[in-house]
């Protein structure tokens, strides 16, 4: 009898590999996601082996200064004759950095709170919630200025900013599914058969909230992209020489008449990329959930 | 309605107050002396001295906060440190220049997202729905202020037709006034636009396979008639969701198109401020964006429950 209901046969599997596997045929079949797989796996690329085959981003060719796409520089070079084409794929690991350690800065902090706070309910249920309100009641940007005028400018601290900024969507993801599961039989079965509360947790609530804060991440990653660009673009992140998507904007912005090439091609990869996280997003969650697919 | 609102306010009032705690605390938490990152750079220890002791800082924590406080409720908001005038005033100088620029940005974007989103659900699945559907997904993915490059690059430097950046304040000339903000509105509206197409589309989708749509097209009204005016009304509530939820997103993209069009608001006073460190600007704008922004929101979820009853009874299930 046991053999039939203990609560590992009860509960869906969420990572179970024939249901992976089932999951990739469905996004398969979609262009727009496959499009965005390709684009997020091209920045990957661009990210991790670019600096490598590239080189060094400061090096200087004192004979081409503000100088147009050419075959020795093919997207031209900057006010101090730095090629563009090696700086981006620097600024690409730079971006790279922003959006994962971030996110994964939110995840860790967010996830356990999140799963205290939505399992344990009660006093800190509420006073941890109340919490996430005085954080969200920052508008995001406003927050990370303020902590970069805080902990000064630098890479580090745009990751902690940001990171920061996300925690309470991961936290209210988090504490949203496990409002969900906790209330399934699968879980009513583990209490039954007298799982500790850790057991529940890591073995039933978490998996099952894993999809929702997948989708979330490629959100987030894309969104902390572009916090990243923006707060450098602003001289409140990432700071020259060390070649970020934003801080190139900032380069370019004086010299939009004599160099318009310096304009496009960082603002290019940042949309790119952007709209490759996008539409991977929207093809998980499609994927993950086709309830959701429009 | 009465009793839905007073708690949504209460629930506002309490979050404003933990702020105001957070701000308080953030300028204390900054390394080294407050007094001397107040009085600025360059302040004899005189200055400092003085400082110290007209912000109370030689008292305990609570005494100051509760000292903080009455500053505000009087309206005192300490002054800068860079021209020395009170902040109240430069805010109350520098707040009206975004909110023109919201509201135009606002205005684009509802205009744009609405229309684009009610054809692309009307045409659904054909060619003026993948080109509005397109145009959403790239534009929730180019930032702000690459447009706002593209835009200068364009309009400015190639076709010559807009100037580049400026500001000439509506009351002195409301036609230079409106040739400046043009570009900065669009800049600034094409983004939020992108995401109310997407959204208006869907909340259209779902209106359109209602029931009382179909009931008023079995009644023989004409297709126009029948998504103008019964689908799009119930679209609305869409429409101020979206711009609750995106408020926070416009107060930032104002911080980044007030930078690159150089134009004298909230936004570029919140920059500088920060790249001068000038604390007390700082402190005032952080804290007046957070309360702006819990207002709205609240005024966001009254307008949302006037428009739709049951916001406010599930509310009130909820106890």
């Amino acid at each position: 009898m046991a053999d039939v209901l203990t609560p590992a046969r009860l509960a869906p599997a969420a990572t179970g590999s024939g249901r992976t596997r089932r999951m990739w045929r469905r996004f398969r079949r979609r262009p727009m996601a496959m499009t965005g797989l390709v684009l997020v796996v091209l920045f990957l690329l661009l990210a991790v082996v670019g600096p490598v085959v590239f080189g060094d981003p400061t090096r200087i060719d004192f004979g081409h200064v503000l100088g147009a796409p050419s075959l020795s520089h093919l997207l031209g070079t900057d006010d101090l004759g730095r090629d563009q084409l090696t700086r981006i794929a620097s600024g690409a690991r730079v971006s790279l950095e922003a959006g994962v350690l971030s996110v994964a800065l939110a995840m860790v902090v967010g996830v356990p709170i999140g799963l205290v706070a939505g399992f344990y309910r009660k006093h800190l249920d509420s006073v941890v919630m109340r919490a996430v309100d005085v954080v969200l009641a920052f508008p995001f940007l406003v927050f990370a200025v303020g902590l970069a005028a805080i902990l000064g400018p630098s890479l580090r601290n745009v990751v902690l900013a940001l990171g920061i900024s996300q925690i309470p969507a991961v936290v209210r993801i988090t504490r949203g599914e496990v409002l969900a599961v906790r209330e399934q039989d699968f879980v009513a079965g583990a209490i039954a058969d007298g799982a500790t509360d850790r057991t529940i947790l890591t073995r039933y609530v978490l998996p099952n909230a894993t999809n929702a804060l997948i989708v979330q991440a490629t959100v987030a990653i894309p969104g902390a992209i572009i916090g990243e660009a923006t707060l450098s673009f602003l001289g409140l992140g990432v700071q020259p020489p060390t070649p970020s998507w934003g801080v190139m904007l900032t380069g370019a912005q004086q010299f939009l008449s004599q160099a318009p090439w310096l304009a496009v091609w960082p603002g290019v990869m940042i949309a790119a990329t952007t709209l490759g996280f996008n539409l991977l997003g929207d093809g998980l969650r499609d994927v993950i959930d086709p309830r959701s697919a429009r | 309605m009465g009793w839905f609102l007073l708690r949504r306010a209460g629930a506002a009032l309490i979050v404003v107050a933990l702020a105001s705690v957070v701000v308080f605390l953030g300028v204390r938490a900054l390394p080294g002396d407050p007094a001397v990152v107040l009085a600025g750079e360059n302040a004899t220890p005189k200055v400092v001295e003085a400082i110290r002791h007209q912000y109370g800082l030689d008292q305990p924590l609570p005494v100051q906060y509760v000292d903080y406080l009455k500053q505000l409720v009087t309206g005192d908001l300490g002054t800068s440190t860079q021209d020395k005038l009170p902040v109240s005033g430069i805010l109350a100088e520098r707040i009206p220049v975004t909110l023109e620029l919201a509201v135009l940005a606002m205005l684009v974007a509802i205009v744009i997202g609405v229309v684009a989103g009610t054809i692309a659900a009307a045409r659904r699945g054909r060619f003026p729905d993948y080109v509005a559907t397109g145009f959403g997904l790239v534009g929730l993915s180019v930032p702000h202020f690459w447009l706002g490059l593209l835009a200068i690059l364009l309009f400015a430097v190639k076709l010559r037709i807009l100037p580049a950046s400026g500001y000439v304040p509506l009351t002195d000339d409301p036609v230079q006034n409106l040739r400046r903000m043009i570009l900065p509105a669009l800049v600034l509206g094409t983004g939020f636009a992108a995401i109310l197409m997407r959204q208006t589309r869907s909340a259209m989708l779902g209106a359109l396979s209602a029931d009382y749509v179909r009931t008023a097209r079995a009644k023989g009204l004409s297709g126009a008639r029948v998504v103008g005016v019964h689908a799009l009304r119930n679209s609305l509530t869409t429409v101020v969701t979206v711009l609750g939820l995106q408020l926070g997103g416009l107060i930032s993209g104002a911080v980044v198109t007030e930078q690159i069009f150089v134009i004298p608001g909230f936004g570029k006073l919140t920059v500088d401020a920060v790249l001068t460190r000038n604390y007390p600007v700082i402190q005032a704008v952080v804290l007046v964006t957070v309360v702006g922004y819990i207002v709205v929101n609240l005024l966001v979820d009254v307008a949302y429950a006037a428009l739709n009853p049951r916001i406010r009874l599930a509310g009130a299930a909820d106890g």
